[in-house]
Parts: C-alpha cells; sequence; structure tokens
C-alpha cells in the first residue's frame, strides 16, 4: 500500500480579486521511506500541494490519505520545514526548538532534552545546544528546523524550498546532509524546490510542475547510485531531461 | 573602504569593549557625562535661589531641599509616603499588566473580542486618566479602593493596546510550526504567541507604569489618603512648604529610574534582548 495517496487534488484561493488557481486535479502516489521532489517555476502550486499535504490548507476538492488514513488538519505524522531562517523560535535554544514536538506530546524533560540532543548530533549540531537561534548561521539554523521536525519522529517530513535562501557552498553540504539523514532515518520525504540539480542530487522521483494554473506535468524517476555525484555524465542527462520538460512549460506559458 | 570601517567606528560611539580596555578613565568620563546636564541645572537652579528671583520661602537653595529631604527621611514620613504609594502602585499596575496582557491577547486573537475591545478601548485610552477620578471617587468614595481601581483602569489601556499589536505581529510561520508539532490552543498561548509578543508587552507595561504614576499621584492629591507622595506634595502647599514638595518630587523620579533600571531593562535583558528579539 502506498504511503502517501493525493486523489485528484485542487485548491482555489479566494482573494478580493478573484478566484486563483493553487493546483489543479493533482494525483501522485508515494510509497514508504521515498524520496520525492516537486519541481517547478514559482507560482506552480508547489507551496500550495505542499501546505495541503500538511494540513495548513484544505483542498477544495480530491483526497490526501496518509497511512491509508485521511488528512484532515494538521498532525504530528507529519514534520515542516520552511524555507523562512525565521521558523526557528527565538526566545527558546536550539535544544528548545528541538525539543518542542516532544514537549507538546508530554515526554518528561530529561528524556525530551535526550531525544532533542540527539537529532542535533544527527545535523552535527551537537556543540550548539545552548545557542539561541539569532546566534546562529542561517545553515545551522535550517538543520535545527530539520531536527525539530525530526525530532517527534513523525513518518512524513514535508519541505518548501528549505535550502534555497543559502549561499551555493552552503547548500551544497546542507544537500550532502539532508541525504544522509534521510538514509539513516528512512523518513517519507516531499521536498519543494526550483533548482534543477538539487532536484537530481535528493530525489528517487521528480514531479514537473506547471504554472497557470498549477499541475503535474510529467514525473522523472531518478535511480542514479548514491551517493550521487553531479558531475557524472548520468547526473548530468537527468538534469537535461528536466530542463527539457521545465523549458516546454515556459513556451506554453 | 575597509580599513574606514573600524577607524570609523572607533571615533564615533564607543562600543563597550573600550570602555572596559581603558578602564577607570574612561568609566569615569561617561559617568561625568550623563551627570553634566544635571550639574548645569543645578546650577543654574540654584543662580536663580540666590538670586531670589522668587521668595526664597517659594523657590528654596538646593541645600535646603536637600535638608528637608533628609529631615524627613530620618523621621521616616518621607519613608511612609513613599511606601504607601508604592502599595497603590503595584497593586493597581499588577491588575492592569494582568487584565491587559490577557484582554490584549483575547482581542490578537479572536475576532469576536477584537470588535468588542477595539471600539471601546480606542475611544477611552486617549481620555486622561484623572478625568475619570472625580467619578471613581463618587462611586467608590475615598481612601485606598478608588486609587487603586482608577490606577488599575487608566494603565491598562496602553497595556491592552501593545499586547494586541505584539499579537498581531506574531508572526504565522512560528504558528504553523507549532501547530505542526502538536501545540494546542492552550500551549500555543503560552509557548508561541505570549513569547512572540513579548517585546510589544513590555513596551505596554513600560507605558503603562507610567501612566499608573501619573493618574496616582494625582489622585492621591484628590482622594484625601492620609499617607502617599502625592498627598505629601498637595498638603505642602498649604504652609507653602515647596522643600517637602521637592523632595516628594525627587523620590518620584528616584523610584522612576529604579524601577526602569532594576526591573524593567533586567527583564529585558534577560529575554528579548537575549533571544535577539530587540536590541
Ligand atoms: N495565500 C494566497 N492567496 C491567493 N493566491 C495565492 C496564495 N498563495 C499562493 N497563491 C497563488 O497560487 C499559485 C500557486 O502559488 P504557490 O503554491 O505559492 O506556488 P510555488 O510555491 O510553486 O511558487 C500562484 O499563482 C500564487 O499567486
Ligand atoms: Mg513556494
Amino acid at each position: 500500500m502506498s504511503h502517501i495517496e493525493i486523489r485528484d487534488v485542487s485548491l482555489v484561493y479566494d482573494t478580493p480579486a478573484g478566484q486563483v488557481p493553487g493546483v489543479q486535479g493533482v494525483s501522485l502516489d508515494m510509497r514508504e521511506s521515498e524520496f520525492l521532489c516537486l519541481l517547478g517555476p514559482s507560482g506552480c502550486g508547489k507551496s500550495t500541494l505542499l501546505n495541503i499535504v500538511a494540513g495548513f490548507l484544505t483542498p477544495t476538492s480530491g483526497e490526501i490519505r496518509i497511512g491509508g488514513k485521511a488528512v484532515n488538519g494538521h498532525g504530528t505524522d507529519r514534520g515542516v520545514v520552511f524555507q523562512d531562517f525565521a521558523q526557528l523560535f527565538p526566545w527558546r535554544t536550539a535544544l528548545g526548538n528541538v525539543a518542542f514536538g516532544l514537549e507538546m506530546k508530554g515526554i518528561p524533560k530529561e528524556e525530551r532534552d535526550e531525544i532533542a540532543f540527539n537529532q542535533l548530533k544527527l545535523v552535527k549540531l551537537e556543540k550548539f545546544v545552548k545557542s539561541y537561534p539569532h546566534h546562529l548561521s542561517g545553515g545551522m539554523q535550517q538543520r535545527v528546523a530539520i531536527a525539530r521536525a525530526l525530532a517527534y519522529n513523525p513518518s512524513v517530513l514535508l519541505m518548501d524550498e528549505p535550502f534555497a535562501a543559502l549561499d551555493a557552498m552552503t547548500r551544497d553540504a546542507m544537500q550532502r546532509l539532508l541525504a544522509d539523514v534521510w538514509r539513516e532515518t528512512r523518513k517519507t520525504i516531499i521536498y519543494v524546490t526550483h533548482n534543477v540539480a538539487e532536484a537530481v542530487y535528493l530525489a528517487d522521483r521528480v514531479i514537473v510542475m506547471t504554472p497557470h494554473p498549477g499541475k503535474v506535468k510529467a514525473e522523472v524517476v531518478i535511480d542514479l547510485p548514491r551517493p550521487r555525484d553531479p558531475l557524472s555524465v548520468e547526473f548530468l542527462d537527468c538534469q537535461k531531461q528536466l530542463l527539457a520538460h521545465l523549458g516546454e512549460t515556459h513556451q506554453v506559458s | 573602504m575597509r580599513d574606514g570601517v573600524p577607524a570609523i567606528s572607533a571615533a564615533g560611539l564607543p562600543a563597550p569593549e573600550r570602555w572596559i580596555g581603558r578602564g577607570e578613565n574612561a568609566r569615569w568620563r561617561v559617568i561625568a557625562r550623563t551627570a553634566f546636564p544635571f550639574l548645569v541645572l543645578a546650577a543654574i537652579w540654584e543662580i536663580v535661589a540666590r538670586l531670589e528671583v522668587f521668595p526664597r520661602r517659594l523657590f528654596p537653595t538646593l541645600e535646603e531641599v536637600a535638608s528637608a529631604f533628609v529631615r524627613l527621611t530620618l523621621s521616616g514620613i518621607l519613608p511612609h509616603h513613599a511606601f504607601d504609594t508604592l502599595v497603590r502602585l503595584t497593586a493597581g499596575f499588577a491588575i492592569a499588566a494582568i487584565a491587559g496582557v490577557i484582554i490584549g491577547i483575547l482581542m490578537g486573537r479572536f475576532r469576536r473580542a477584537e470588535d468588542i475591545f477595539l471600539p471601546l478601548v480606542s475611544i477611552a485610552a486617549p481620555i486622561p486618566g484623572l478625568a475619570y477620578a472625580p467619578l471613581f471617587l463618587l462611586w467608590f468614595g475615598l481612601g485606598n479602593f478608588p486609587a487603586i481601581l482608577l490606577v488599575a483602569f487608566v494603565s491598562a489601556f496602553p497595556v491592552i493596546f501593545n499586547t494586541w499589536t505584539g499579537v498581531k505581529a506574531v508572526k504565522e510561520i512560528w504558528v504553523r510550526s507549532a501547530q505542526a508539532m502538536g501545540a494546542d490552543n492552550p500551549k500555543l498561548f503560552r509557548h508561541v504567541i505570549l513569547p512572540g509578543a513579548l517585546p510589544y508587552i513590555l513596551t505596554g507595561l513600560r507605558l503603562g507604569l507610567a501612566q499608573a504614576w501619573r493618574v496616582l499621584v494625582g489622585v492621591e492629591m484628590l482622594a484625601a489618603v492620609p499617607w502617599g507622595l502625592g498627598w505629601m506634595i498637595f498638603g505642602a502647599r498649604e504652609f507653602l512648604n515647596t522643600d517637602v514638595m521637592l523632595s516628594g518630587i525627587v523620590v518620584i523620579a528616584m523610584i522612576g529610574l529604579a524601577l526602569e533600571k532594576l526591573v524593567f531593562e533586567k527583564l529585558e535583558n534577560y529575554t528579548v534582548v537575549r533571544w535577539g528579539m530587540m536590541s
């Protein structure tokens, strides 16, 4: 059985200026521990779709099931990481941020601090346990955010361009780290990006989306061995293939 | 360009490290710079007093004020007045702080509460607090009760307003993150909304306390309380005891400064400054 089923999901935004289609007729199936990338130019509905899966938005029509259960609002079976560094709570240390979900679950302090510490270790931040977010770099803050989303052990991790605001070198390091984290935790991940190389580096499968209205255009399976070599011929071939799909969308729109 | 930056910052406002680096000498200079305007004011005061521009009785020298201050302090009269005023201030302001923060948060989070409270608060807030004093005195009689109630009522407005603004300014992404991690509404209030709005709440408390002072000293003059700085200052008028009045004003200034430095600055440094939410 698939872990995540997205059935014919559409969402229309009601704005004062009229109705804006967010996504239209998206259907997808994901297996357990799959790494899926949503790729497309801005405005194609990637964030909308992710927020529907997260439960922050209710689709106008269609249905989403996770582990066979219909999604209805947010739930701790999903962890969410946003692009904005400001997602961390400035009033909590790195450890306090990561322990937040466990605290909400009512897990005793000692136990949750130990779990949170191990999560920070997973993202290589064990030296910054007591730091407040404003003393951490953007890359470190995003790593805390990943640790925080993993700490209460959701089966699904939803990430909306988490590294898009980082400089290129940090971004490369973060992608490697995320690939390692995924290999160790085996979460089912939906990862939103508009960066083709990032999608090829991370994904088992890439969903190419097109704007106006947001729709699924193509689906490309990336079955390169991991860890992937961004300079290999096969890697570049995959990029070309995705770029071709994206190029067509540009001509259409 | 790059060389110019440290040179400019060295010539401009000194960084704290530089004071420490130069030691005592530099620290004294900072103290001297802070004290300078007060010394000038004191000198002008003294000149006006000695020239007897006003009758000496109405415009005493600093020495006379100081000696009245010492005399009133040693006799326990001034401390008693100050203590009673502080008790009223604390009681009234505590009510305002608690009620104000609660109402402000409700207004910020619930549309219904906003619709009800916002028009009322907007109309009542700009009215000078002392304008309500006669009403409160008629309704609740003389003494402590109406004074505390009036202080609470008047100083709640800035707390409500700023808390409301602060709650509105809480980042949606914090709320989403917390909800995604399983925070229910009560937990969201305590762990996200309250700390997230704290920079504004602290500002509101500060402004509220200033309001509380103003209205309290005023209402003490009207409420015929036996003790209190406002009453002391007002009562001294009958016997032209300007030195007593000035002693009272000095105590009010000192308490205000102490609350600012010992309470608000400490609180801020421990919270919003440490969290990088305010510099
Ligand atoms: N809150 C909103 N209100 C109205 N329209 C929105 C809102 N969020 C997104 N949209 C519109 O929905 C479409 C998809 O947006 P989005 O999901 O953010 O795309 P992406 O994440 O791929 O850039 C865009 O046309 C966008 O303008
Ligand atoms: Mg987006």
